[in-house]
């Protein structure tokens, strides 16, 4: 390692040590009348840790941002690689995060997670997508894994006196765990065979052909495993639905927002880039659990009266969707299309579970879809960005949701899978019904209670630029969609 | 430029409304709504005086790269098939708006800018010479018509419009499919480079049936048609009027744009099979008519055997067909708003469809009779109402064809005449039975206007069809010939 490598990392560097600031820090602003028994519990700290994060968050998208287009190099003695696909993708998580933070900044104050720890286990958890964004090695990766999940098993339980969050936080972490232990099994297999835990290293070893080919594909199947649970792609869907729903709000968006992009990242390092010449073993995988997920995500999504846990069930559905970006062979339009979808994902995720932290207030908890009857009453301004935000899930243009959709799907007939193309489409039109019931609640029902939605100005706005880079990207797709395939490029070069 | 000016100009009146318009300001949001149709329709004008009837290809084409990575162009253009369709939408626009103008009270401005935003959108579709572009607005129109049935719509209205919704959007999605599998075998979205592509009979069967779904759902054709009645009942009077004058001929253009030209072969190979569920659609689905007990039903299965005439007619493949298909689809865009502006007129009044509520009518309201007559007449094809001359081309270009097909549709003519006139009858004539109908008011200067202008133009199109079938002929004319060549 040299010198010159710390520079290359300065954004995270700069990210952990603002966290560790904000933890050792902030406990000296103490107030007149704190809680002495919680040293973190200030709220004066927080808020200024909460503009420390904010601050640090924008200027790792401004520097990510600005460096897309960098030439790709491997630091680290090829441990860490910084190219324009990592560039793009922390850009991504960091705005994610920032837009997680703004959303949820009056949600956390009315239920005592306005706290300094919470703010610094959110900054410890985007260092742990960074890692996963930009390992090039498989230990790297895990290393990166684990300090996200761990950061995220906290934060679910987090909620003081909330028993529903406790027993969430456990089930995610006992299953995350699990899926951890497969993840590392199947590494070590692969290891095992290649002796090699770096990525291009077993990318130049591996041959379809060659004589470890069972090792190879035990490993590749306990690989899949393990992302499988990380993504929470069916059957290894389970802890999906009752995380979501368990866990505060603004934890799930956490959960549920930025660290998909880290694992499609993860996804993408661990198949493409070192298992390529294996394709042919683990594709037929990646069907089966996108066939899967696509059904039983759909198909128990319909069954939902919670509105958390109907977004749960559509994310497995999703996330089974963005694995058919994954079998085309090596072509980069297949696979910044899944970015692409991916992307898009995130950002409406963001808003949908951000209106819900708006429309939520002290004592009052917005997440059943009866919560939102007549709300194009009440808010016609939040109606409509929640009708954009369900229109795009359900890909129905001129929302972006729509491209992304369209992206995947040119992918798969490219790649000669129109039956699975057909049956990609037959999905989506089941998973239309429950986004169409969402819209339905808020237009065509009268609403329970009669105040209007006041307060929250900032997450407002942000709320409606969302919903507007959800329309104007459908309606402009050509900018977003070529910087994913530029930086799906630059990464398959090197 | 227009055509964009035509997409976008009520689209972003709507836009406006939906911004700016609240229930306070209620007189403002409907004339600002009425300026926005209005100007809108104004726009589609020098269509028809500048458009080149010499000429069967397109025209007031536009084309800028929109997504340059698929080669996916915005590009726009019409031809003799799509010209009247783009300015009857935004005439009935102008019509719809007047027809919710006193009705409509809850609301108001996003009432009035779904409207105008469908009317952009169902522009769009007419227009677009683009796959994905064509895609786009087809998909679109579910959106405010979803809302406009869900909010404005009867007792069941929600359950109606997730029908709508789903329904259509079942038979679209297929859709998608063939247009990525084209674009995979052309290397572009272009339609017209569709239209061209050599296929195997295989591959165009299963265009052809992925197109068929999304197109024969929107028509409706027999037997995928039972959305129709459920929408058209618990849609608001604005709303049925523009999903049965515009809405119902993006399908049947659907046909004559993609499935037609790009899969030729299967077309002709089909043609008995799409004969025969428009001759269902024609006798089965008139003599459903003929037993409703509701108004607004009644008016819906004729609307499906209207429709069954145009498809019909396209499936015959000569001149007189597809000509006398695209005829009645303008017809029936004018004549069907007006059937369900009167069943509208007598709803706001009475608040009842049931034709068993009603008799009598003509002693409390004989202006609006006139008018109610005189559609229901148009509506079974009395000669010198446009509903003729689209009806008669088609029986003519059916008995070319064959003379047992062609004697199948003119049954359409009697079963027409019954269900029409047997309802005008229990409606308008005899005694009055109802204590309401005797308060019944007869129309004001708003409805008036609306029934007189479609009136109007109804017999205009009747007594010289010449203005429309000029445009239409060369463009006919041209499909015909490019369907005659294989494609294999």
């Amino acid at each position: 390692m040299q010198a010159q490598d710390l520079l290359e990392i300065l954004p995270e560097l700069l990210l952990l040590i603002s966290a560790c600031f904000i933890l050792l820090a902030t406990p000296f602003l103490k107030e007149a009348q704190t809680n002495d028994e919680d040293v973190f519990y200030t709220p004066r700290g927080a808020s200024v840790a909460f503009q420390i994060a904010q601050l640090t968050l924008l200027i790792l998208f401004v520097w990510f941002g600005s460096r897309i287009t960098e030439l790709p190099q491997t630091i680290m003695n090829g441990l860490y690689s910084i190219d324009p696909f990592s560039n793009l993708l922390k850009c991504i998580s960091s705005i994610a995060v920032w837009a997680t933070l703004t959303y949820s900044k009056h949600y956390l104050i009315d239920r005592d997670l306005f706290r300094t720890d919470y703010i610094a286990l959110v900054l410890l958890a985007l260092l742990g997508q960074f890692v996963m964004i930009s390992g090039a090695n498989m230990l790297t990766l895990y290393l990166g894994l684990e300090l996200l999940a761990l950061s995220t098993y906290t934060l679910t339980a987090m909620r003081p006196n909330y028993a529903r969050g406790i027993e969430a936080g456990m089930k995610y972490f006992i299953l995350g765990a699990l899926s951890s232990g497969f993840l590392l099994y199947g590494m070590s297999m692969i290891y095992g065979a290649t002796g090699s835990l770096e990525l291009i290293d077993i990318l130049r070893v591996t041959h379809p052909d060659a004589v470890m080919r069972l090792v190879f594909a035990f490993g590749i199947v306990f690989l899949l495993a393990g992302l499988a649970f990380k993504l929470g792609v069916a059957p290894f869907h389970m802890w999906v639905p009752d995380v979501y729903d368990g866990a505060p709000t603004a934890v799930t968006l956490i959960i549920g927002g930025a660290p998909k992009i880290a694992a499609f990242a993860l996804t993408f390092k661990l198949l493409v880039t070192g298992l390529q010449s294996l394709s042919t073993d683990w594709q037929p995988i990646l069907i089966f659990l996108g066939i899967c997920s696509l059904t039983i995500g759909n198909l128990t999504a319909i069954a939902q009266t919670n509105l958390k846990r109907m977004l749960a069930y559509s994310t497995i559905a999703h996330m089974g969707f963005m694995f058919f970006g994954f079998l085309s062979v090596f072509d980069d339009n297949a696979y910044s299309a899944a970015l692409f979808y991916v992307v898009t994902y995130v950002i409406t995720t963001l808003g949908s579970f951000g209106l819900l932290m708006v429309l939520s207030s002290k004592g009052f908890e917005c997440e059943t879809i009866a919560d939102l009857k007549g709300l194009n009453r009440r808010s016609p301004l939040l109606a409509f960005v929640m009708m954009l935000l369900m229109f795009s899930l359900a890909g129905i243009p001129p929302t972006v949701g729509f491209i992304a959709k369209l992206s995947v799907l040119e992918s798969l007939v490219d790649a000669g899978y129109v039956g699975l193309a057909v049956f990609a489409v037959i999905a989506s039109l089941i998973g239309a019904f429950y986004y169409l019931r969402v819209v339905k609640t808020m237009y065509f029902e009268e609403p329970i209670a009669t105040e209007l939605i006041e307060g929250k100005g900032f997450a407002k706005i942000i709320l409606t630029m969302n919903a507007s880079i959800i329309l104007l990207a459908g309606i402009f797709p050509e900018f977003l969609t070529t910087i994913c395939l530029n930086a799906m490029r630059s990464s398959l070069q090197g | 430029m227009i055509l964009s000016l035509a997409i976008w100009l009520p689209i972003g009146f709507g836009i406006i409304l939906l911004a700016s318009g609240s229930d306070t300001s209620k007189s403002y949001v409907r004339w600002f709504a009425l300026f926005g149709a209005l100007l809108s329709f104004l726009i589609t004008l020098p269509l028809i005086s500048d458009f080149d009837r010499s000429n069967a290809g397109m025209q007031f084409v536009e084309k800028f790269p929109w997504f340059a990575r698929y080669g996916l162009n915005y590009s726009l253009g019409v031809d003799g098939i799509s010209l009247w369709l783009v300015v009857l939408t935004a005439f009935t626009t102008v019509m719809v708006i007047l027809a919710g103008w006193e009705v409509i009270q809850d609301r108001v401005a996003q009432y009035m800018a779904s409207f105008l935003i469908l009317s952009g959108i169902m522009i769009g579709v007419f227009c677009a010479l683009d796959g994905i572009l064509f895609y786009v607005f087809f998909e679109a129109t579910l959106i405010p018509m979803y809302i406009i049935i869900g909010i404005w719509g009867g007792k069941n209205r929600i359950y109606a419009a997730f029908k709508f919704f789903l329904y259509t959007l079942m038979g679209s999605l297929l859709t998608l499919i063939a247009i990525l599998y084209l674009y995979n075998q052309t290397d572009s979205f272009n339609i017209l480079d569709w239209q061209q592509v050599r296929l195997t009979f295989k591959e165009q069967i299963f265009i052809f049936f992925a197109f068929l779904i999304a197109f024969a759902v929107k028509v409706p054709m027999w037997p995928v048609h039972t959305w129709l009645p459920d929408a058209h009942v618990e849609a608001p009077t604005g709303g049925s009027m523009v999903l049965a004058a515009i809405m119902l001929k993006l399908g049947a253009y659907g046909f004559l744009r993609l499935s037609l030209p790009i899969a030729p072969d299967a077309s002709l190979w089909v043609s008995p099979f799409m004969i025969a569920l428009s001759l269902i659609a024609v006798i089965y689905i008139g003599l459903v008519a003929l037993v409703q007990l509701d108004m607004k039903k009644l008016v819906a299965y004729s609307s499906i055997a209207h429709m069954g005439f145009v498809t019909l007619g396209f499936f015959i493949f000569n001149p007189m067909g597809i000509e006398g298909g695209i005829v009645q689809m303008i017809s029936h865009g004018l004549i069907s708003s007006a059937m369900f502006f009167c069943i509208g007129v007598l709803y706001d009044r009475m608040h009842t469809r049931q034709i068993a509520d009603y008799g009598g009518v003509v002693n409390v309201m004989p202006r609006f009779a006139v008018f109610a007559v005189f559609f229901a007449m148009a509506n079974c094809g009395l000669p010198a109402t446009s509903g003729f001359v689209g009806e008669f081309m088609v029986i003519l270009g059916a008995v070319d064809y064959d003379f047992v097909i062609g004697l199948l549709a003119a049954t359409a003519l009697i079963l027409g005449a019954a269900y029409s006139l047997w309802m005008t009858k229990r409606v308008f004539f005899g005694k009055i039975v109802n204590n309401h109908v005797m308060h019944l008011k007869d129309i004001n200067a708003r409805e008036y206007l609306i029934l007189g202008v479609l009136a109007l133009l109804t017999i205009g199109m009747g007594v010289y069809p010449k203005p429309f079938t000029d445009v239409i002929h060369p463009a006919a004319i041209q499909l015909l010939k490019h369907v005659a060549i294989s494609k294999i």
